[in-house]
């Protein structure tokens, strides 16, 4: 059984979380021409080494993030969102459509 | 008798026969430099020789012939997906292989047993209506078959599972299996005879580009100017991709699949579940194979998990309930290069000169001989054919998906 640091609910098994793919910065979506989206939407790093993903514990609904290294299925650190995300991202900011 | 044989096997006049030629150093150059040695580089170097006279090729491999994901498959082959685009490609690559033991003079056990899936709601049993019909249409043996077809196909199947009751089952006759090293194999002892270079060993460090253009592959043993490249090295696309400065729509899962002892014949066709997510079969040794779907999380490693295991053998089981006593006698993981729309990324680039045969998740080995025979004209022509146009990585920005999803034999 491997086990995952849920910073909320501490230890817990693996098959309680769900893996929500690498943090990456959100673009502007107002400014992004439509070969770029499709390339934020389908697109991955998919990192043969250490990568920083979104992660939830499903049975709290607790989000956070991940450190792990994809060569040796080691979970190097988890933490909260807080401290990547300082401050509320503003998705309107950028939208020309309106 | 034992005399007679060590006399035979010592004699200078009974050498034994080497499928590939002794291995010898890179030329500066090649016209094709093929990365990945596996069932789809073999086959594109072998028809490109064959078909289309182009010998000048060398097929680059890290490891040994046939010994990544063609080696870790569970060697199911089938032509029963969804859209008509993955069904006529799938059957071209079903019709190629019933000739292609004859072909290559090289045992491939293509057995042809059919495959059953099974719908286990109304729900799957509307897509297998849909995929009987779209596979019909594009001339395939598919239908849609009630219980008591089941229990006549499958005499020994469980058809009393409480929590997920066999409503219904899409019989394909032309399903089967293949022996997956032997198709790497056959492909590569007829390639070389045909003057393709085989250079195992041989890892791939990076590309040198001019503009849009790759000019020469850098490896381990030297560096090598290309005419052309094709990247087809399943569980690396990404990694490889982007040492020709690529990105990919693809992420790497690890895919588990397990054997059993072997046991007395009883099961003919190859049975898959979708709800279940599990699928078996019996090889022609006796053993069981068992299958099911990828990893959780993406991972480039093929360990195996303890707890994946379990849940496939109490799904397996709950199929077969009388395997309980049955032992597993080996196990084994592959990496499965996933799309979002369950299909592979074929034909160009957006480099000039660089082809790329990836993305082949959990259907990379049925597809083999036509992906071969694809990627050869694709590069002897520099122009990509029509029927490996519905998967080219330009579908992503264009948003024409071709969604196989619901059509992978046990659906993630």
């Amino acid at each position: 059984m491997k086990i995952m640091h849920c910073p909320l609910n501490g230890p817990r098994n693996i098959s309680e979380f769900a893996c929500h793919g690498e943090v990456i910065p959100m673009p502007d979506p107002g400014a992004l021409d439509d070969r770029a989206w499709a390339e934020h939407v389908w697109f991955a790093n998919n990192t043969a080494g250490v990568v920083r993903e979104w992660w939830c514990h499903l049975p709290t609904s607790f989000w956070f993030i991940a450190e792990r290294n994809t060569l040796t299925d080691e979970i190097l650190r988890t933490y909260g969102a807080e401290a990547v995300f300082a401050e509320r991202v503003d998705f309107e900011a950028g939208d020309t459509d309106k | 008798m034992p005399f007679g044989l060590l006399k035979y096997g010592l004699s200078r006049r009974y050498p034994a026969r080497r499928d590939i030629p002794p291995p010898k150093d890179l030329k500066p150059a090649y016209d094709v430099v093929i990365v990945g040695g596996g069932g789809h580089g073999l086959a594109t170097a072998y028809y490109l020789a064959k078909t289309w006279g182009i010998r000048d090729v060398a097929v680059l491999e890290k490891g040994y012939l046939g010994g990544g994901n063609t080696a870790r498959n569970t060697a199911v082959i089938r032509s029963n997906y969804i859209t008509p685009d993955s069904v006529r490609f799938y059957k071209e690559a079903v019709e190629l292989y019933t000739g292609l033991a004859r072909e290559l003079g090289y045992n491939l056990m293509f057995s042809q047993r059919g495959q059953l899936t099974l719908a286990h709601s109304d729900a799957t049993l509307r897509t297998f209506r849909m995929r009987a019909e779209v596979g019909k249409l594009c001339g395939t043996r598919i239908e849609v078959v009630d219980r008591k077809t089941i229990r006549e196909i499958v005499p020994c199947l469980n058809m009393a599972h409480e929590r997920y009751p066999i409503q219904a089952g899409l019989w394909h006759p032309d399903g089967g299996t293949g022996r997956h090293d032997a198709v790497a194999w056959g492909y590569a002892a007829r390639a070389a005879e045909l003057g393709v270079e085989l250079h195992q060993r041989t890892e791939v460090t990076g590309f040198q580009r001019a503009g849009d253009t790759v000019t020469a592959v850098e490896t381990d043993r030297g560096t090598v100017k290309c005419g052309q490249v094709v990247q087809a090295v399943s569980g690396m696309s990404s990694v490889v991709a982007k040492m020709a400065g690529l990105g990919l729509p693809i992420r790497t899962f690890p895919l588990q699949a397990m054997v059993t002892q072997p046991l007395k014949p009883f099961l003919d066709p190859l049975v898959s579940s979708t709800a279940l997510h599990c699928y078996v079969s019996q090889t022609a040794r006796g053993e069981l194979v068992i299958g099911g779907g990828s990893d959780p999380y993406e991972l480039y490693s093929t360990r195996s998990t303890l707890d994946l295991k379990e849940s496939l053998i109490g799904h397996a089981l709950e199929m077969f309930p009388f395997l309980s006593e049955v032992r597993l006698l080996r196990q084994w993981a592959g990496m499965t290069d996933m799309t979002p729309d369950y299909s592979p990324i074929m034909g160009a680039s957006p480099l000039r000169n660089y082809w790329l045969d990836a993305g082949w998740g959990t259907w990379g080995f049925k597809a083999t001989p036509v992906s071969g025979k694809y990627m050869a004209e694709t590069v002897a022509r520099q122009s990509v054919p029509e029927a490996i146009r519905p998967f080219r990585l330009e579908r992503f920005a264009t948003f024409d998906l071709v969604n196989e999803m619901g059509a992978t034999a046990a659906s993630h």
